[in-house]
């Protein structure tokens, strides 16, 4: 069964016909062709189609596209601005913060709402103190990207390329 | 995926008339799992229902101190909101606990309690399953249980292949911090408005195992309210899981601990992990009231409440180490949540 939906993807407006089973995800890769976020697992298990969503970051791969009408979407694709990497882009750069690349788009998109959560003060399971100010420290940053996961295993350089673009040298 | 119609209602009451008109409609907030489980074939409705922007999604003082939980408040929004952080620290700790800040950032205040379990067999649907297909059998007898029920289970299971089987548990943090709260959950059904304890929205197999909640169809839960409840500043969640992050609990504990003169005043325990429902032991509570805030008190009260724990056989050994393990963390909760001599 299909549905008319408007979306706005990195800045630009669409309006299409989905099946009411089509996945954000989906929509995003083979109606729109943003490939920037990646089927990874597709059950929600891995991150890599992480986007920002109304301004927080989600998963694609949960989301049904009819659900989610009138959205806005910022893609990794979309984040940099007049040619300028965005600084968690910039980061993953510097510290080298990938091997194979794949899940890239979702981490990068992830930190992006990581930085954001954390400028707004919520805390973590890692946050020694529930009403403190977190801090962007190795355990904060870890398990604020656990949804994200790198097969490669590059967290290792993943770890310091938030807390640089957070603006916390590690 | 099998086709389904998609339904955006004006108002809660428009879907609530919605699906309780149609055997095969649900509804849809979050989606975190919903989703997941039209994929996988789990879940087949001809008709889904969003309900996502419908329900409050506000955190509101109540008049008798204590907070009411619109059901669109996202599980992030709710951890984040200072009141739970500071009156509630069981509940912010049990949603910081759960699933990754993406899956937080969408799952909601009225979804997360109503997600299903994360049996293996319950999510395949090439096994058999009373859950899934109500007489199907319980592929989990004697399979892998490492993720299932001690407690509420009968002493001697009745069997792979009876109707009824089923030793599931209930995967949600935030649950059983609910149900150590004393939270109330307002329900919007087909005949009006009612009020539900939140420790009786959940319940055992008994006889149907594919229904995890008393909540009847159509019924859409609106709110979840949070009593003043004074000790609840001095609570904790504690979990204990395979990876340190982003995995589901094998046991976990909410508790709330009120301490005057070296003695347990007051004290609210629920345990998570070891039952189909979010388990309030109930047990250990009676136990406690009144006794001397030690150790020995803890330990006590740890084995009233798993002295009808059943072990489950299986692979890798069973689940039996979950028995001594969820006795271990209650003691240490109960032990951090201890004041210091004076």
């Amino acid at each position: 069964m299909d549905a008319e939906i408007s979306l706005r993807v990195d800045g630009e407006a669409h309006r299409l016909t989905v099946d009411t089973r089509t996945t954000l995800l989906d929509a995003l890769r083979e109606r729109l062709g943003n490939t920037s976020p990646k089927k990874g697992c597709d059950h929600g298990q891995c991150g890599a189609c992480t986007v920002l969503l109304d301004g927080e970051r989600a998963l694609t791969c949960l989301a049904l596209a009819v659900a989610y009408d009138g959205a806005e979407v910022v893609t990794a694709d979309g984040l940099a601005a007049d040619g300028e990497l965005h600084p968690v882009q910039q980061a993953f750069l510097d510290r080298d913060a990938f091997q194979c690349g794949y899940c890239t788009p979702g981490q990068v998109c992830s930190a992006v709402g990581v930085l954001d959560e954390v400028r707004r003060g919520w805390p973590s399971h890692a946050s020694p103190d529930l009403t403190g100010d977190p801090e962007l420290s190795h355990d904060e940053v870890a398990e604020r990207m656990s949804g994200n996961i790198c097969r490669c295993a590059a967290y290792v350089n993943i770890v310091p390329a938030v807390q640089q673009a957070g603006g916390q040298a590690s | 995926m099998k086709p389904f119609a998609f339904a955006r209602p004006a108002d809660v009451a428009e879907a609530v008339r919605t699906v309780a008109a149609d055997p095969a409609a649900v509804f849809l907030a979050g989606g975190t799992n919903l989703v997941d489980h039209l994929k996988l074939g789990v879940a087949t409705p001809d008709v889904v229902v969003d309900v996502r922007r419908l329900t409050s999604r506000e955190i509101a003082d109540t008049a008798d101190g204590g907070l009411r939980m619109g059901a669109a408040v996202t599980n992030s929004e709710l951890a984040a909101d200072r009141r739970v952080r500071e009156r509630y620290p069981v509940l912010a700790q049990a949603l910081l606990a759960g699933a990754s800040g993406q899956l937080r950032n969408a799952a909601t205040t009225g979804g997360n309690p109503l997600q299903r379990t994360r049996c293996v067999y319950f999510s395949d649907v090439t096994t058999p399953c009373n859950k899934r297909e109500p007489g199907s059998g319980c592929s989990a007898i004697g399979g892998y249980t490492r993720y299932h029920a001690v407690l509420g289970v009968p002493p001697t299971p009745p069997g792979p292949t009876a109707p009824d089987t089923c030793i599931a548990t209930h995967p949600s943090d935030m649950a059983v911090a609910l149900a150590a709260l004393d939270a109330q959950v307002q329900v919007l059904g087909p005949h009006g408005e009612r009020t539900i304890p939140f420790v009786e929205l959940h319940r055992l197999p008994d006889g149907d195992p594919s229904r995890d909640t008393v909540l009847e169809h159509g019924d859409l839960i609106t709110a979840i309210d949070l009593p003043a409840l004074p000790l609840a500043v001095n609570s904790q969640y504690r979990k204990v899981r395979d990876r340190a992050s982003y995995a589901f609990a094998l046991v976990s504990v909410a508790a709330a601990l009120e301490v005057a003169d070296g003695v347990v005043r007051d004290v609210r325990i629920a345990l998570g992990g070891v039952a189909h429902k979010p388990w309030r032991a109930t047990a250990a509570e009676e136990a406690l009231r009144g006794a001397p805030a030690t150790e020995e008190s803890y330990r006590a009260a740890a084995a009233a409440e798993l002295a009808g724990a059943v072990p489950q056989p299986g692979i890798d050994d069973g689940n039996a180490f979950k028995i001594p393990l969820v006795g271990r963390t209650l003691i240490a909760v109960l032990r951090d949540l201890t004041p210091s001599e004076a």
